[in-house]
């Protein structure tokens, strides 16, 4: 099963023959994804060759689709042409699309959801400024690396890649079902809480491993709903304790305002909701470890 | 990015929304200019980005140039919340006959815009909030929509103003909610908007935040900026993500998560050590070269608090060779100038190649520790030294 991405997605790069574009699309493809072809309107009907195979670009996202089938979108796109990006994938109702880029205004992004919200909701938006989502074993559609883990029974939500990565690393003798970096910005598509419901109702995933960084309330709402919905284990880490008032660390969205963000406040809500929280990211894969033990 | 009051006036002018005059003035020579060139009454007030500027003696009325000099001499040099008073500015006089409220921001929790407002201003909005909060109005604001003039009477009826008011301050509301757009801004905040006395909407104060993500797409090369760190200023110049902190473990690692992770990581090891800290939060980012990690040793040795350095890396996209051939070529090329130990944890993509190049190249100032935990401890106990 896994949660969102598996080994039906077909996807498609919209980038593609840009550096990044064309660097991860390689890298999924070596990883075992499905990709079916790329956007990109100025090159529009050249075909690329990559690693041995003939990927089709398009020059929209609905072509893309009517052609190959796809039903995933990773967008590597500059940001000044993310939101035209992200607006493209929504118009063309494609179930999932997958921001990566960095450093996007967030009036763009802002005006992106608002629009898929307008519309439905029909495509499901992770990132942007993330990772992507990882199902091991049957499908990448990101930049994380494909090798870390294999498949298993833990489902991973984390705002952060890279700490991603490290808790896959920490837990690889266990492998994960899911593993989803839903972004530092401050405006993003899936959030904690919709990853926590798709791994609540996964039956591939029996525990979870949920990250959270300063900013924002995000780790406070889903510590709200683990305690209302989730019936299966949760174990959390928050990062950016000592992070000081008014600078952003790295994340645009990883900034504590006043007294608003800060990690103290999140482990307290999910300490409250009856959350274990990590002190350090191997404390927290040892949490998890106790709890697995005991499934 | 946070503006001062001035940089909001001119924001505020350059989009029509009305405000009285102000120039900026660093001396109390140019205040006496300015206000002889405003005339009549004016107000001197201090630039700094923290609230509380009145009751901090910060603002101050004058009825002439010569009083309004005086008055600057007490305001410039000013400490208002670690601020000091370096600017001010000097402002056209207004007769208030009533304060309002009101603000446009990013409201994150709910991916959307909101609004605030009330027709109650002139007190710190958390204050409003707090003793009269069913007089300031909460309006969430789509950002595909924006805030048209019917929109904005709305959102003022719900702000408690009257018919008659509603319809001039309306107006006001859809051109600052063009500045908020239109520069980016993730807030934009007047308080107070006045009705003067002879009828006039006024917005009298503002407040506004800038996007960093968005500059690029801005030309404001010209804007003052907050000081810097000098070291902060060093990063920045050579495209760094850093943040200077008060410790003595210099931090480099790959990933804004990762990086804040060990900044905790660090503090929590330093309990044991004597309670040292982190001394910066260094991200060289996914895909780091070797010249990366070179240029941010160089700042980060250059931190003369720094005692100690934890490079923490997890091999993702980075490959642990590249990160471990970057670290030996940044000590070759500072040569004798490196003399702080350095503690490396590497993980991830090619990690046995990367703690071998290390291990060949034995540089006496590196230890490699296997896990992030042990490593923190490590860096701690060394800058304990």
């Amino acid at each position: 099963m896994a949660i969102f991405l598996d080994e039906n997605s077909r996807i498609i790069v919209q980038g593609m023959t840009g550096a990044e574009g064309m660097k991860h699309t390689r890298r999924m493809l070596l990883g075992g994804s499905n990709i079916v072809g790329g956007v990109n309107p100025r090159k529009a009907g050249e075909v690329v060759d990559v690693e041995g195979k003939q990927l089709p670009v398009f020059g929209t996202v609905a072509e893309a689709m009517a052609a190959t089938g796809a039903n995933v979108s990773v967008i590597f796109v500059p940001p000044a042409f993310a939101k035209a990006a992200m607006i493209e994938a929504i118009d063309a109702e494609i179930p999932l699309a997958v921001a990566i880029t960095e450093g996007i205004p967030v009036h763009d992004s802002a005006v992106a959801w608002a629009y898929n919200v307008e519309k439905g909701l029909k495509t499901r938006l992770i990132g942007p400024n993330c990772p992507g989502i990882i199902s091991p074993g049957k499908s990448n559609a990101g930049i994380t690396p494909s090798d870390i883990c294999g498949a298993g029974p833990i489902g991973l939500v984390s705002k952060s890649g890279t700490l991603t990565y490290q808790m896959m690393f920490e837990l690889r003798d266990i492998g994960m079902s899911t593993a989803i970096g839903i972004g530092g910005d401050p405006v993003i598509g899936t959030t904690h809480i919709d990853a926590l419901a798709a791994f609540e109702a996964d039956p591939e995933t029996k525990a979870i491993v949920l990250i959270g960084e300063i900013g924002g309330d995000s780790e406070e709402k889903a510590a709200a709903y683990i305690k209302a919905h989730v019936t299966k284990p949760v174990v959390a880490y928050v990062a950016g304790f000592t992070a000081p008032e008014g600078k952003t660390m790295g994340h645009a969205g990883a900034i504590v305002s006043g007294s608003a963000g800060t990690a103290q406040a999140k482990k307290e809500a999910f300490e409250a909701a009856g959350v274990k929280v990590g002190k350090t990211p191997s404390e927290t894969a040892a949490l998890m470890r106790e709890v697995y033990k005991n499934l | 990015m946070d503006l001062f009051e001035y940089q909001a006036r001119d924001m505020f002018e350059a989009h029509g929304v009305p405000v009285l005059q102000g120039l900026i003035a660093d001396t109390p020579d140019e205040v006496e200019a300015a206000a002889a060139k405003i005339g009549g009454v004016v107000v001197v007030k201090a630039q700094v980005k923290a609230g509380g500027r009145g009751k901090a003696g910060g603002v101050k009325v004058a009825k002439s140039p010569a009083e309004a000099k005086e008055l600057s001499e007490k305001i410039f040099g000013l400490n208002i919340k670690d601020h000091i008073v370096k600017r001010v500015m000097v402002a056209q006089g207004a007769s208030i006959a009533k304060e309002f409220y009101f603000s446009v921001l990013l409201d994150r929790s709910n991916r959307t815009f909101l609004s605030l407002c009330s027709v109650e201003g002139g007190m710190e909005i958390e204050q409003l909030a707090e003793e009269r909060p069913e007089a300031l109005a909460k309006v969430a604001v789509s950002a595909t929509k924006g805030i048209d003039l019917a929109e904005a009477l709305s959102i003022a009826k719900q702000g408690g103003f009257d018919d008659e008011t509603a319809a001039k301050v309306a107006p006001v509301f859809v051109k600052l909610y063009d500045v908020f757009v239109k520069e980016d801004a993730t807030l934009v905040e007047v308080n107070p908007l006045v009705l003067t006395t002879d009828g006039q909407i006024i917005a009298l104060d503002g407040k506004v935040s800038l996007d960093d993500n968005a500059e690029f797409r801005h030309e404001r090369e010209s804007m003052e900026r907050d000081q810097l760190d000098p070291l902060e200023a060093k990063a920045k110049a050579m495209d760094l993500n850093y943040v200077k902190l008060d410790g003595e473990v210099g931090i480099i690692g790959n990933g804004a998560g990762l990086v804040m992770s060990t900044l905790d990581v660090v503090a929590y090891a330093g309990e044991k050590h004597g309670g040292v800290k982190p001394a910066n939060f260094l991200d060289i980012g996914g895909g780091a070269s070797a010249e990366v990690m070179a240029a941010g040793l160089d700042v980060i040795l250059n931190d003369p608090q720094v005692k100690s350095v934890f490079v923490n890396v997890f091999g993702g996209i980075t490959a642990c060779d590249a990160v471990a051939n970057g670290i030996v070529g940044a000590l070759k090329t500072l040569g004798d100038s490196a003399t702080k130990p350095l503690v490396v944890r590497l993980d991830g993509n090619n990690v046995l190649e990367g703690r071998y190049i290390l291990e060949q190249a034995a540089h006496p100032l590196v230890t490699v520790v296997d896990t992030m935990d042990e490593a923190a401890d490590k860096a701690a106990e060394l800058a304990n030294r």
